[in-house]
């Protein structure tokens, strides 16, 4: 079953749960540094988390590209489909 | 408008300027005097070093003095040149050799530091199609060697050998090919804590890839003839590369890499951070070449544990909190906040005892840490003194 790129989004807003101390609503264009507060610390955790959970490898080197929930979601996308 | 580029460093800056000034700021410490492996004059105050890194005290060892001096007569300061040009002298082929006699191993290479060892080995040898798996909580110098190379970054879970399998069997369903490169260290060093080198190494065979090893904490500690934690757990046949560095318990500077790989030293030819910077300066390598020589068939890693034990059970009868058992050379009591740590830094140093001030991001998990590394050197007597200053201090603060 292949997921879209919206579905993978839902289910990573569900593994953020316990990450979104200040439950805020969560977008597409939230971002895990200013709008959730996360530490470099946190933030790795919580894509350990989604790697898990998709069962996917997601190399360190991108990192510094994903600021976005929704670049998480697109990222976890184009892994799904390699 | 022009940017100016230091505009990144604002809140760095900022930080920093927060903390005293002069003697009261724990990273701007300058020893005036240095009288032993374990004392010095520090803002004109004799103080115990609690926090250097010095397990053996190998830094005034008289024969590793005397070799260093014979050197320096003989050879002069420096070598004014990479070791692939003029800066090969024997000794350096020597210190090479005896390397592989304390290892047990086919080929070794001395590097100028032990980060560039890391930095080199590491970016040199996994290349754009190969995967680097290394522990969360590795030393700046293993991610500066990732950052530095091309090949895909992955992270498992600090000591957790079921989350490495994890991690490398996604890579190899994905990349059945692809050469791998598992990074793990002896002896970390903030807590002082082994890795279960064993299974964290079976299950990177299981999936054929490289188990390379960081001893830098553990050479001369651990191991029968002080070979690091994989002697000590008897699983040196499933390393294959094994780095380390000459700047704590060898007490000088300088890294090195060894292994039984039999193209290893190719790695001459193409490994940036061996090539293009100036080899060691001799007398620095006679030293190290002595003191590998003591290492081997001292106990002093015998003293050096008991002094640990003492320091670590007596703070944690105390009742501190502890990040450390005793089972390395390390001593570490927790310090909820940072400005309480600072303060206690600083009390301490009043007292005539410098540790370490340890704090995010070089603590794993945003811990910070009063951080001792103990010595052979040290005397039970110093031992006592740290630890009644340590205990007065806590209560000062609270803390106990
Ligand atoms: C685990 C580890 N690797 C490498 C190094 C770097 O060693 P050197 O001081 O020789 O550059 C250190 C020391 O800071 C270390 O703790």
């Amino acid at each position: 079953m292949t997921l879209n790129t919206s579905e993978i989004f839902d289910q990573i807003c569900e593994i953020m749960t316990p990450f979104n101390i200040k439950a805020i609503s969560i977008k597409t264009g939230t971002t895990f540094a200013s709008d959730l507060e996360l530490d470099s610390l946190a933030v790795m955790d919580m894509l350990a988390a989604i790697e898990d959970h998709f069962d996917v490898t997601v190399p360190l080197n991108i990192l510094p590209d994903l600021e976005t929930v929704g670049q998480v979601a697109e990222a976890i996308k184009t892994i799904l489909d390699e | 408008m022009t940017l100016d580029l230091f505009e990144k460093f604002n809140t760095t800056i900022e930080n920093f300027n927060q903390l005293p000034s002069g003697e009261l700021n724990p990273f701007t410490v300058v020893m005036d005097k240095v009288i032993s492996p374990t004392e010095a004059i520090i803002n004109g105050r004799k103080t115990i070093l609690a926090g250097t890194n010095n397990y053996m005290g190998m830094t005034y060892n008289k024969q590793c003095m005397d070799a260093a001096i014979e050197a320096l007569n003989t050879f002069g300061t420096g070598t004014t040149g990479s070791r692939v040009l003029n800066g090969t002298y024997n000794g350096h082929k020597k210190l090479e050799a005896s390397l592989n006699d304390f290892y047990g191993t086919d080929h070794a290479i001395v590097f100028s530091t032990g980060y560039q060892a890391n930095l080199g080995v590491i970016a040199t040898i996994a290349g754009p199609k190969d995967y680097v798996v290394i522990d969360a909580d590795s030393h700046a110098s293993i991610y500066d060697g990732c950052a530095m190379g091309n090949a895909t970054i992955v992270r498992f879970t600090h000591n957790d050998p079921e989350n490495l399998e994890k991690r490398l069997a996604r890579i190899r369903r994905k990349d059945p090919e692809a050469g791998i490169l598992v990074v793990i260290e002896g002896v970390y060093s903030m807590l002082g804590d082994q890795a279960p080198i064993k299974e964290l190494a079976e299950a990177s065979k299981k999936h054929d890839a490289f188990v390379l090893v960081d001893e830098a904490h553990s050479i001369g500690v651990f191991g029968q003839t002080g070979r690091g934690v994989a002697q000590e757990q008897g699983v040196e046949h499933l390393v294959d590369f094994t780095i380390g560095t000459f700047s704590k318990s060898v007490g000088t500077v300088g890294g090195y890499c060894v292994s039984n790989h039999p193209k290893f030293d190719v790695l001459r030819l193409v490994c940036r951070p061996y090539v293009f910077t100036a080899s060691l300066p001799p007398s620095v390598v006679a030293s190290a070449t002595k003191a590998l020589e003591l290492i081997k068939d001292s106990n002093l890693r015998v003293k050096l544990l008991e002094n640990s034990m003492r320091l670590n059970k007596g703070l944690a009868d105390a009742g501190f909190n502890m990040g450390t058992t005793g089972e390395s050379p390390i001593a570490a009591i927790i310090i909820d906040e940072q400005n309480t740590a600072i303060a206690y830094w600083q009390m301490m140093m009043q007292e005539g005892v410098y540790v370490n001030l340890a704090v995010p991001p070089a603590t794993p998990n945003g811990l910070n840490l009063m951080r001792c590394s103990l010595s052979a050197a040290h005397t039970f007597e110093q031992i006592d003194y740290m630890l009644e200053k340590f205990i007065s201090v806590g209560k000062n603060l609270a803390v106990l």
